[in-house]
């Protein structure tokens, strides 16, 4: 788990570079004049250097491609979100803001936000879960790498598989309600097709699927603490609370924001497993079903452009915040 | 003191088989159920075990009539290429931002990092338009080069790994005449061997499993990916709960077999992957 660790080992660029190597050394230190100096020193050692245009040939496909999928289809986006554009038709009208307000106006369109707030509300759960097994399997536990390959399997499935597992599972007189008679409870759930219950059941699949990879995450950041922070709390009569609170806890925080953070824009973004198990029926539609079927369904590309707009800034606005509260933790780029 | 700590270290232990239990449960009805014959699945309990533990009759139905081959061979098609060229543009890409100054280097190394704020789902209805210009729609390419377009993580994954790479490695080869190419190709790339297999590790389970563009670019049921495939199992065998099982089982395999061969560079892959 390492790139965090690595980076925060490798991360200090003045000290690093200086040890590396001595051009690079002048680079970070000197900026705007640093090709100038480089240059000078290389020549004089002999080497051969590079044209202008050379990184450019490296980098060519990737931007292409960078700008083709991701920059063009947001200008676009923007774009087709003021329009009442159908997808098909060459006939495109400028409608301002209409779309927009009609998405914070209907509110058919807008509570598939609290779908959203039920699997966020998984994702704690799920986070909770994961800091649990985590610090249980990094102390001295038998068989802990079997537990560990069996919490993480379910992140590696595919989810049409785990789609049909779980309408298996959650099927009238099926495994669900197969092992709830073995206790004692008979009552008659549509775990699926109530609307009440639906959301709470797929965001349990949610839970199923991603502690593991969570668990993995923490796993790393837990065993990165150095031992003998532990063994000075035992002496001191700390209990494996204790030790959560102030050692584990306060170590791993970066990681834990990591997820929340995935957790936040991974509830706005859930598409595969409602679509897969209910096609969002029975008031299961999210955030990108909704958009897909706005789009692709009723030809209604404006709609569904400002809805990928207003989801789009959300995600933004969450990261951005988040970045802010935890600023340490960022992996800079340069 | 000590009547408390085995309780404790049996509370633990209940805990980890639970939630194993939890994660087991539903797939191993699947597996059950993929064993059962038809009056079998219809007749017995879930939690029942099948009569012949050898019965395959679903799987060979699952792999005929559900058009498995064809989809493992699109699939493999579309992943072989996938996984090559993100390893080829994501290499390159970082050895070209870590090795050169240039001009406009800061402005580059931005637009990536936007880029990786922007989850792909967002922009999908203007992408499908671009697509379709492209004359990319219902062909394998669109998701080609989809998967190569917006893949920004590997390029972070490669560019932590090349600047832990000693630099002068390369100037010791430009003084024995080698060009850019030369180093790309001779000395960084071999060296980038464990980031490459986190990569191709990350990258391959994301493309094995990936729904969303195969269903949404390539409709055309010639071009069933295993994921579209198997979602197309619910017309045909509706309520054949014992076929679409097999089917369930037949896609799950090949992802046990792999984690269980490379259980540890799994875990350094995601680990590395998501927290890029």
């Amino acid at each position: 788990m390492t790139a965090l660790q690595r980076d925060r080992g490798t991360g200090t660029p003045p000290a690093q570079t200086a040890a590396t190597g001595g051009a690079r050394a002048t680079d970070a230190a000197t900026g705007a004049s640093a090709p100038t100096t480089r240059r000078r020193a290389s020549r004089r050692k002999g080497v051969r250097r590079h044209w202008w245009f050379t990184p450019w040939l490296y980098l060519l496909v990737p931007l292409v491609l960078l700008v083709t999928f991701t920059y063009l289809p947001i200008g676009d986006m923007i774009g087709y979100s003021f329009s009442d554009w159908d997808g098909i038709s060459p006939e495109k009208n400028n409608v301002g803001l209409k779309n927009y307000t009609d998405l914070f106006t209907r509110p058919e369109l807008f509570k598939v936000f609290l779908v959203s707030g039920v699997y966020l509300l998984a994702a704690v759960v799920q986070i909770c879960l994961a800091l649990y097994f985590a610090t249980v399997l990094s102390f001295n536990t038998k068989f802990r790498n079997l537990f560990k390959g069996i919490l993480f399997f379910p992140y590696l499935i595919n989810g049409v598989a785990i789609g049909f597992v779980f309408l298996y599972f959650f099927q009238p007189h099926g495994t669900l309600d197969s092992l709830l008679e073995l206790v004692g409870i008979h009552g008659k759930f549509l775990w699926t097709g109530d609307p009440d219950l639906v959301n709470k059941s797929l965001a349990g699949v949610s839970v199923w699927r991603y502690t593991g990879l969570n668990l993995v995450l923490f796993l790393g950041a837990v065993q990165s603490i150095p031992p003998h922070l532990y063994e000075a709390a035992a002496l001191d009569g700390a209990n494996r609370w204790q030790q959560f609170r102030h050692i584990i806890a306060p170590s791993i925080k970066p990681v834990i924001s990591l997820s929340a953070i995935l957790a936040v824009s991974g509830s706005l973004a859930v598409f595969e497993i409602p679509y897969i198990m209910t096609g969002g029926a029975n008031g299961s539609q999210t955030f990108v079903i909704q958009s897909i079927n706005m789009a692709f369904k009723f030809d209604k590309f404006g709609l569904a452009s400002a809805s990928a707009v207003v989801l789009l800034a959300m995600i933004l606005l969450v990261t951005w915040i988040q970045r802010r509260l935890v600023p340490e933790e960022r992996v800079e780029l340069s | 003191m000590h009547a408390r700590s085995a309780a404790a270290s049996g509370a633990k232990y209940l805990s980890l088989v639970l939630a194993s239990a939890v994660v087991l449960v539903p797939l191993v009805v699947i597996l059950l159920t993929s064993l059962k014959t038809r009056s079998e699945a219809l007749n017995t309990g879930p939690l029942d075990l099948p009569g012949n533990w050898l019965n395959l009759e679903n799987f060979r139905i699952a792999f005929t009539q559900g058009k498995m081959l064809p989809a493992f061979l699109n699939t493999s098609f579309i992943l072989l290429i996938s996984v090559t060229g993100t390893v080829v543009i994501g290499s390159m890409t970082a050895y070209a931002i870590d090795r050169f100054e240039f001009r406009l280097k800061k402005l580059v190394m931005a637009l990536f990092l936007l880029a990786s704020l922007v989850p792909s789902v967002t922009t999908q209805v203007a992408t499908f338009q671009i697509v379709n210009d492209l004359g990319a729609f219902n062909t394998r390419w669109a998701p080609i080069l989809l998967y190569l377009g917006t893949d920004i993580i590997s390029i972070y994954i490669f560019l932590q790994f090349i600047r832990s790479i000693p630099i002068s490695l390369d100037e010791a080869a430009r003084l024995d005449g080698a060009n850019t190419f030369t180093v790309y190709w001779r000395i960084i790339l071999p060296m980038l061997k464990p980031a490459i297999a986190t990569v191709v590790i990350v990258k391959g389970v994301t493309v094995y499993n990936d729904f969303f563009i195969p269903f949404l670019y390539m409709p055309s049921s010639d071009l069933g990916t295993i994921s579209t495939s198997l979602f197309r199992f619910q017309g045909p065998f509706g309520v054949n709960w014992e076929i679409i099982s097999a089917g369930t089982i037949l896609v799950i395999l090949p992802t046990l077999v792999v984690f269980l061969a490379l259980q540890r560079l799994i875990y350094a892959g995601f680990a590395a992957g998501s927290s890029k």
